[in-house]
């Protein structure tokens, strides 16, 4: 071949090389006379480090194809490792791109030694045995023909990263299945948090010819090259370009990635779907000269920067929770109870015996609602159970570990309690005091206040160093985030037994000072506070609201504010005025939404849209000082990063890294803006406001 | 016996040389693919249906442990309500279960079965684990021989001076021949169930043959090899079976059973029998335990169209041919060659010479009556006498399908 290879940019980690290995597979005995050239892919890990390409791998896969042709076989095939096809493009290096010919090139090395796959005199198989992501579905694209195994996921996850699909996948995939099926794997799955498609899937959209299952797939997969070679399959392709639905699709396409990020139109979705209207009648080669182009724009950006960036610390603190005192310090939790039987106590109930599978107490004023909460999460269970999400078996061990009581005492012999009553220190500081009383001295007593200082609410008790801020997110079940929140007085043991207890809950944990709002509530509480200034202030709802839509917040600051409901929001942020300044203010409008119970900015109209809610309208303060739009975005980006730096100079968190985790997992806040910090920075914002940037250039940004 | 048992259908993975094939590929994966195979190849069998799963191993512990027999029908796929059940008796391990699920199927606890074995012996090396209680040797119960089959083989040429190293390395080079011969044929390549293999160098591949055969032995080079067991000794490498991976497995059924289902019939069990000798000699196994099974069935050696008899040492082989007075070269022994070739993986091999047994019936309609035998450590033999259905003898009435 005359590919050449190219060299890592400088500074990028060594390559973990992926080998392709060729073998020869006799046909005979799968009923055709001749050899498959059989090339498996495997870097030598095992499946914790899936095989991945980097320029030295993709010239193993060259050098393997012309080994393999040298063979004379009737037909090619490529497979993985054990659980693995591939993974996809070695991420690592990426980051340390510095220019356009560097990028396009990696671009070009993928797409002329992928291509080969599909553009040689025989049959080309991919046997897809495990995980195939990325640029691992896209080699298997370019064969002709693909196997996969009845367990394995496969996925085209660029867009989600901010990229897109540059080494065949926007290209072919198009012309293979359709647009409509294309838009659905390349854009909304991927939109939709990285929807891998499991194997039913992938065959019915036609990623895949067929699928067999693991016990004997490269046999039988064999086979199936036999029966394409001797006639007795037949795979008919149907082309797509004359399709009535490309012009809908690319639409359906366009309106999710606008709702995903909240009406901003963010590269990678656009440039995806702009490849993928293309592919009605592109050649291949234009096609793929196109991906180059598109991918190179997008690596040399910052908003992809900021995407890894965000990738890579979500990754990372999935498993490691910064600043945790020796997990073993952590005491043995065997029975657990909840204070509260509420909507918000019962979800944290649900969560704690699902997957803690330990005996539940929950406790409420009166037995009504004691009962409410417990009939509650059992018919949650009942629910997973109808879903076929959870067996029935399950469900009755679960079940049976839930109990409530209106006397406390049924906390007795509890290792974790969490309270989620009414947000009123006193009745905490009260509680706390009586079921110290109840329980042992070891006891992890935990809050899940979302503003209130935890400190404040230990005070008269006889062991203060059990308490924790534990603090979730709505829903709680689907919200990844957990806000440790220690005081001055918790201890290593009682912080270590909430960190286990929150990875038994599957959360990503930041562990945070005791500070008010800790640091999302902060966060949110003072940026929407920027808002209903500015609206208190005369600026029209719709201007303040819509202010900041171009930056790619999944919701604007009204459509949040009605999630979480006006009551909520004006307590915290009178907490927060209260303990933190005025510069957390206090709104009238909002004062008075709470009053006449006016939950909403808007309402659905007739047709489904959104409108304005007269109602809420009619409460507005009527300033004389109206910002325009830009102005309402400027003060609120100023805001967050003021705030930042004021946490960061605190200590509510040590590094500005765990801030963008709180805000990637906490509130949602995307992907390209790296959390909030890399885009503050980007911009500009966190110079002017601080005089320093959050992080330096090149951690989440273009070197 | 109450209901007639038939051989429906039998198949193997492809034998390979100890750790060398099969390096990295697990026993129990080997035997689910013989399992799988033996299944896609008869669908006519409702997996639900199937009573029971008997599966042999010599060693029965790491990848053959677990209860084999219900671990390998759940790996399988089998539904989870198909029992079954581990086997031992060394290398007459999977032929025990073929017996084992018969004598189930005649007293009518089982309508239809599955019975296989498998031995790994990469990944268990003869003799691991065995731990001969002191008693053997210091009371004498055995002979130290007794403990090493390479040992036994030898002591059978010291009982018979007659049956030389010349006749063994003749009789082993026939093998050899016979086996390149049915492999040139594609006689054997029918019943072999593809297995993929992998290793760290190579990648993936497929075994479809066999490792073991040496098609280019001739008998100067078998001269010339030594004898491990003892100098000057007579065993060799080349008269002998070799240390080898490979599983297999068969379908066993009431004969009533199998002609509703309209499953194909292989043989018909006729008799069999299991007898014990000297464990020094237990090479000598099968001569006591086909006698005994034709004494069952009211036959007589002559009877016998086509013998199967394992391998594992030519010694053994001609011992049995000598006792009965058949010609060492005879046409009706060892069809497509035996275990000198292919291989022995301990457990697995009886149901190998079931099914060239079955082939050799349907080669040989003029055949009624066959026999698979074989030795079996400590000293023991066991035979299986089988009827050809395909008996061009059979009048349409009397049963013959």
């Amino acid at each position: 071949m005359t590919t050449s290879s190219i060299d890592l940019p400088v500074g990028a980690p060594e390559e973990v090389v992926t080998h392709a290995l060729v073998r020869d597979v006799d046909l005979t005995a799968f009923g055709f006379i001749g050899n498959l050239a059989l090339i498996t892919l495997d870097n030598g890990h095992d499946h914790n480090r899936p095989n991945t390409f980097g320029p030295k791998s993709l010239m193993e896969l060259d050098a393997a194809i012309t080994d393999a042709l040298s063979r004379k076989p009737a037909a090619i095939a490529v497979t993985g490792k054990p659980f693995i096809f591939a993974a996809g493009a070695d991420l690592s290096a990426l980051s340390f791109l510095t220019n356009r010919e560097q990028s396009m090139a990696i671009g070009k090395l993928g797409h002329d030694i992928f291509r080969r796959l599909g553009e040689l005199d025989i049959p080309t198989f991919a046997f897809i045995n495990g995980l195939a992501l990325g640029g691992g579905l896209e080699l298997g694209l370019h064969c002709n023909y693909r196997t996969l195994a009845t367990t394995a996921f496969t996925a085209l996850p660029e867009v989600f990263l901010g990229l897109v699909p540059g080494w065949g996948g926007a290209t072919i995939l198009p012309k293979l299945i359709g647009p409509e099926k294309a838009v659905q794997v390349i854009i909304l799955n991927a939109l939709n948090n990285n929807t891998m498609m499991n194997a039913k899937q992938a065959l019915s959209l036609g990623v895949v010819d067929t699928v067999f299952e693991p016990a004997d797939f490269l046999e039988k997969s064999a086979g199936f090259v036999a029966d394409v070679l001797s006639g007795r399959k037949q795979i008919v392709r149907e082309g797509h370009t004359n399709d009535g639905d490309w012009e809908s699709s690319l639409a359906v396409g366009r309106t999710a990635a606008l709702k995903k990020y909240g009406g901003a139109e963010i590269a990678s979705p656009m440039v995806a779907l702009k490849l993928i209207g293309e592919a009605r009648t592109a050649t291949l080669s234009s096609g793929f000269d196109a991906e180059d182009a598109a991918l190179s724009d997008l690596v040399l950006s910052d908003p992809l920067r900021a995407s890894l960036y965000a990738f890579n610390l979500m990754q990372k603190k999935r498993k490691k929770v910064e600043g945790a005192p020796k997990p073993a310090l952590g005491r043995k939790v065997a029975k657990v109870g909840v204070v509260g039987a509420g909507l918000m106590a019962s979800q944290l109930a649900l969560l704690l015996v699902r997957n803690l599978k330990c005996p539940l107490v929950m406790t409420d004023l009166d037995q009504a609602r004691v009962d409410k909460g417990v009939e509650w999460v059992k018919s949650e269970l009942t629910k997973l159970v109808e879903k076929r999400r959870m067996s029935e078996e399950s469900a009755h061990r679960l079940s049976l570990l839930v109990t409530g009581s209106v006397d406390q005492s049924a906390f007795a012999g509890s290792d974790f309690i969490i309270e989620a009553i009414f947000e009123e220190l006193s009745l905490k500081q009260e509680l706390f005091k009586k079921l110290e009383k109840i329980v042992s001295p070891e006891c992890v007593l935990a809050t899940n206040t979302s503003s209130l200082s935890v400190e404040a609410m230990t005070e008269g008790m006889a062991h203060p160093e059990r308490v924790v801020g534990f603090h979730f997110f709505n829903p709680v079940a689907i919200m990844p985030l957990l806000e440790i929140a220690r005081t001055s007085k918790t201890d290593d043991a009682t912080t270590a037994t909430a960190v286990n207890v929150g990875k038994e809950l599957k959360k990503t944990m930041v562990i945070t000072k005791d500070a008010p709002g800790f640091v999302v509530n902060r966060l949110l509480t003072r940026f929407m506070g920027e808002i209903t200034d500015a609206v208190d202030e005369g600026t029209p709802v719709d201007v303040a609201d819509n202010a900041m839509r171009s930056i790619g917040f999944p919701m604007s600051p009204f459509e949040l504010l009605g999630l979480v409901g006006p009551g909520v929001a004006l307590h915290v942020a009178e907490t927060l005025h209260k303990n933190l300044g005025p510069r957390y203010r206090i709104s009238p409008t909002m004062q008075r939404m709470v009053e006449k119970e006016v939950r909403q900015f808007y309402v659905k109209s007739e047709d489904g849209t959104k409108v304005a809610n007269p109602e809420a309208i009619a409460l507005v303060e009527k300033g004389t000082t109206p910002s325009t739009s830009e102005q309402v975005k400027l003060r609120a980006l100023k805001a967050l990063a003021e705030e930042a730096r004021m946490m960061l100079d605190e200590g509510v968190v040590t590094s500005p890294a765990e801030i963008d985790l709180c805000m990637l997992l906490g509130a949602g806040w995307p992907l390209v803006l790296g959390g909030i910090l890399p885009y503050l920075d980007r911009e500009g914002i966190s110079e002017a406001v601080t005089g320093q940037r959050f992080h330096a250039k090149g951690v989440a940004s273009l070197p | 016996m109450s209901r007639n048992v038939v051989l429906v259908d039998a198949v193997r993975t492809p034998f390979g040389k100890a750790g060398s094939l099969y390096a990295g590929v697990r026993a129990d994966d080997l035997m689910v693919r013989a399992v799988r195979g033996l299944l896609e190849r008869n669908p006519k069998v409702a997996l639900s249906e199937i009573d029971d799963v008997a599966i042999a191993a010599a060693t029965q512990s790491g990848d053959q442990g677990m209860n084999l027999g219900r671990s390998v029908g759940l790996l399988a796929g089998l539904p989870n309500t198909v029992p079954g059940y581990s086997v031992d008796r060394w290398c007459a391990g999977a032929m025990t279960s073929v017996t084992t699920i018969a004598g189930a199927i005649a007293f009518g606890a089982y309508d239809i079965a599955i019975a296989g074995g498998v031995e790994h012996m990469g990944n268990h090396p003869i003799g691991e684990g065995l731990d001969p209680n002191p008693r053997y040797l210091a009371e004498k119960i055995v002979d130290q021989d007794a403990l090493a089959m390479g040992a036994t083989a030898e002591r059978l040429h010291d009982r018979f001076p007659e049956l030389t190293k010349a006749r063994a390395d003749a009789y082993a080079l026939n093998s050899q021949v016979k086996t390149a011969r049915a492999y040139a044929e594609g006689k054997i390549q029918r019943d072999l169930i593809p297995v993929a293999i992998r290793s760290p160098e190579l990648g993936w591949g497929i075994a479809t043959v066999d490792e073991p055969p040496r098609p280019t032995t001739t008998i100067e080079g078998l001269a010339t090899l030594k004898t491990p067991f003892r100098p000057a000794g007579r065993v060799t490498a080349g008269n002998s079976s070799g240390l080898n991976d490979g599983a297999t497995a068969a379908i066993l059924a009431s004969e009533e059973r199998a002609l509703e289902l309209g499953l194909g019939i292989k043989a018909r069990l006729v008799s069999f029998a299991f007898a014990g000798v000297e464990p020094e000699i237990m090479g000598f196994g099968p001569v006591p335990s086909t006698i005994k099974a034709l004494k069952k069935a009211g036959l007589s050696i002559s009877d016998i169209g086509l013998f199967e008899i394992n391998e594992a040492f030519a010694i053994q082989v001609l011992a049995f041919l000598d006792h009965f007075g058949i010609a060492d070269d005879d046409s009706r022994v060892n069809m497509y060659g035996g275990a000198i070739a292919v291989g022995h993986p301990l457990a697995s091999s009886g149901v190998r010479l079931m099914l060239n047994l079955a082939r050799g019936f349907e080669e040989h309609t003029e055949v009624r009556y066959g026999i698979t035998t074989m030795c079996i450590g400590l000293g023991m033999g066991g035979t299986v006498i089988w009827e050809n259905p395909h008996f061009s003898g059979f009048t349409s009435a009397a049963g013959g399908k």
